[in-house]
């Protein structure tokens, strides 16, 4: 069995290893800045309210009833997402959204579109087995 | 502290109990949502999926954390022989806990959401939560007493309590526009905290499921053993930073994803034990099968097998490309919660619950058979949402990419194989608890509070062959 001061002096520096690490990614978790407009920070509540990830999927994480909406804006465009979110489909539900609420999460997509591509096909697998995006 | 004695009003055993009819419910919200995807559109207008998933999701992750709770709580007293320090702060958090949990799923039912995936939930409902947490926390510290000397289990209790909090906390983080408003920002956090909060909840049931086995055994020399302490030291390295291979496709620090791909290697040594020690389980097994509780390790310790295989293969990179946004991520969810996770938690449901006033005898044919339907049920689940996302992989690969729904036509015939198993899953599981919940209702509920005489846990092993 090993010491209890062995065993403390292990934990201590796990835990002083994981809030560092912690910390270091609360203040710069991303490699570019991202722009950010307040209807697409009132989009992403919006997104959150109607719980939208129930079913669609932003860079591959989510649910999987519907398609990955990550590039949505670039791919279909504005009107085309705009039909969506006014009617539904047989699968989604009319959520009766204002025009307010269409409009931020137009936007909330907007921005996610222009923070990265979630197409897997655009990635470069290197040797090592990293990949590069 | 007073001495612990198991005929005394037990709020730890109410978790339980509550946690058994979170599963029981969960479960048919997951049957129903599987029947969503064979037939689009079904109960639309009123429980569309973006209800039933998370009434499904909420539900079983409080049958985890509560039935979690306890685990510990009870074994805590058992580890000590003394009570718990304070019942009032016992009550409370069990008060606190499950009018919380019955509000997030009402809310679901009316369609009021407002966190993020797995809490969906408003979050001011997440108050009551962490407060429950923080008196579970107190009552754990002044019940525990001091680190010197304690079984690895304790260490293992203490730390999940801990890092719960820690990443409950944390991945509400999102409140504050500063982490909210940046796309990258917040999604890195948001898993990071999911991918921690995990392991800590694992620690919980790992370290019961120890505990467990340990009673079984008559003996503590596992538990005080040093490759104890080298495999929860190395489960606690994994917590904190092998939650990377969630966000490998998201464009964040490149350093996140190597310090994830190279700690997820250490499971390598997990595994490897594993295998090297497959012959003397097996042997184990035999010897101790009769067990019901040990059954439910046994199956649990199959699942750890298969469920860390896959977790080892999506930690590449390379391979993770492949597997991320398909349904083979669900097939590890779902062996990891139900395999791992909820097996072990009925090991342990089983161990707390069937000492009642009613004998187990007359179920035995029922469990054994409610056993062996959930295993194979579960294998051909996880084997039918392994199918599908083989499909989904090689359709987000292609270069002429089909629509969405001409590929979800495509993933249909696993859709039927995953609703009709996860139907007899449901079935299996309902067989095993049914007599569980049957007896402590009779005998708590029935009789007016009159227990009749219980015979103590030790007493209680039985026979099923």
């Amino acid at each position: 069995m090993f010491p209890d001061r062995q065993k403390i002096i292990v934990l201590s520096l796990l835990i002083i290893s994981f809030l560092l690490y912690s910390f270091s990614i609360y203040i710069s978790p991303t490699q570019k800045k991202e722009t950010v407009s307040l209807l697409a920070s009132r989009g992403k509540l919006a997104w959150q309210q109607y719980n939208c990830v129930a079913c669609h999927q932003v860079y591959g994480l989510g649910g999987y009833l519907g398609p990955d909406l990550t590039n949505a804006y670039s791919k279909r465009g504005a009107a085309y997402i705009k039909v969506f979110l006014a009617n539904g489909t047989a699968t989604m539900p009319n959520f009766y959204l204002s025009d307010e609420e269409i409009a931020a999460l137009i936007a909330y997509l907007q921005q996610v579109d222009a923070s990265g591509s979630s197409d897997p096909r655009s990635y470069t697998i290197q040797p090592d087995g990293t990949i590069q995006q | 502290m007073e001495p612990f004695n198991s005929k005394q009003p037990d709020v730890p055993r109410l978790f339980s109990l509550v946690a058994l009819l979170l599963l029981a419910t969960g479960m048919i919200w997951g049957v129903t949502g599987g029947l969503q995807y064979l037939m689009p559109g079904f109960l639309k207008t009123y429980l569309s999926f973006e209800r039933i998933r998370p009434l499904h999701v909420s539900s079983v992750v409080f049958w985890i954390i509560l039935g979690a709770m306890g685990a510990v709580l009870t074994y805590l007293q058992q580890h000590t022989g003394k009570k718990i320090v304070s019942a009032k702060l016992l009550k409370i958090q069990f008060i606190l806990f499950t009018i919380t949990v019955l509000l997030i799923l009402i809310s679901y039912c009316a369609g009021i959401f407002g966190g993020r995936e797995y809490w969906e939930f408003h979050p001011l409902l997440s108050l009551p939560i962490t407060v429950g947490w923080v008196l579970f926390l107190i009552n754990f510290l002044r019940s525990a007493g001091s680190l010197k000397n304690q079984p690895v289990y304790v260490w293992m209790w203490l730390t999940g309590i801990v890092f719960f909090l820690f990443t409950f906390l944390e991945s509400y983080l999102w409140v504050f526009p500063y982490f909210r408003n940046h796309v990258i920002t917040d999604m890195t956090i948001q898993w990071k905290s999911y991918g921690s909060m995990v392991g800590a909840w694992n620690m919980l049931l790992y370290g019961s499921s120890i505990f467990l086995m340990d009673k079984i055994n008559n003996h503590k020399k596992y538990s005080y053993s040093k490759i104890a302490f080298v495999l929860y030291f190395t489960g606690l390295f994994n917590l904190m930073f092998n939650w990377g291979h969630h966000i490998y496709t998201l464009p964040t620090h490149a350093y996140i994803k190597h310090i994830s791909y190279a700690v997820s290697m250490t499971e390598l040594f997990i595994l490897g034990r594993i295998i090297y020690l497959w012959r003397a389980s097996l042997t184990e097994a035999r010897k101790n099968f009769y067990h019901i509780s040990y059954r439910f390790l046994a199956a649990a310790d199959l699942w750890i097998f298969l469920t860390l295989l896959l977790a080892i293969v999506m930690s590449v990179p390379a391979f993770n490309v492949y597997t991320h946004g398909t349904h083979i991520t669900v097939a590890h969810t779902m062996g990891a919660t139900i395999g791992i996770n909820s097996f072990i938690l009925l090991a342990i449901s089983f161990d707390l619950l069937n000492d009642t006033c009613q004998s187990f005898e007359p179920f035995k044919k029922l469990f054994s058979r409610g056993y062996w339907l959930t295993n194979i049920s579960l294998l051909v689940f996880w084997l039918s949402l392994i199918g599908a996302g083989v499909l989904k992989a090689r359709w987000q690969m292609s270069q002429e990419q089909e629509v969405f729904q001409t590929m979800m036509q495509q993933l249909r015939p696993f859709f039927v194989l995953f609703f009709i198993s996860g139907t007899t899953l449901l079935s299996g599981i309902l067989m095993m608890i049914y007599p569980l919940l049957r007896n402590q209702w009779i005998c708590y509920f029935k009789t007016n509070g009159e227990k009749k005489q219980r015979t103590r846990y030790l007493s209680a092993r039985f026979s099923i062959e």
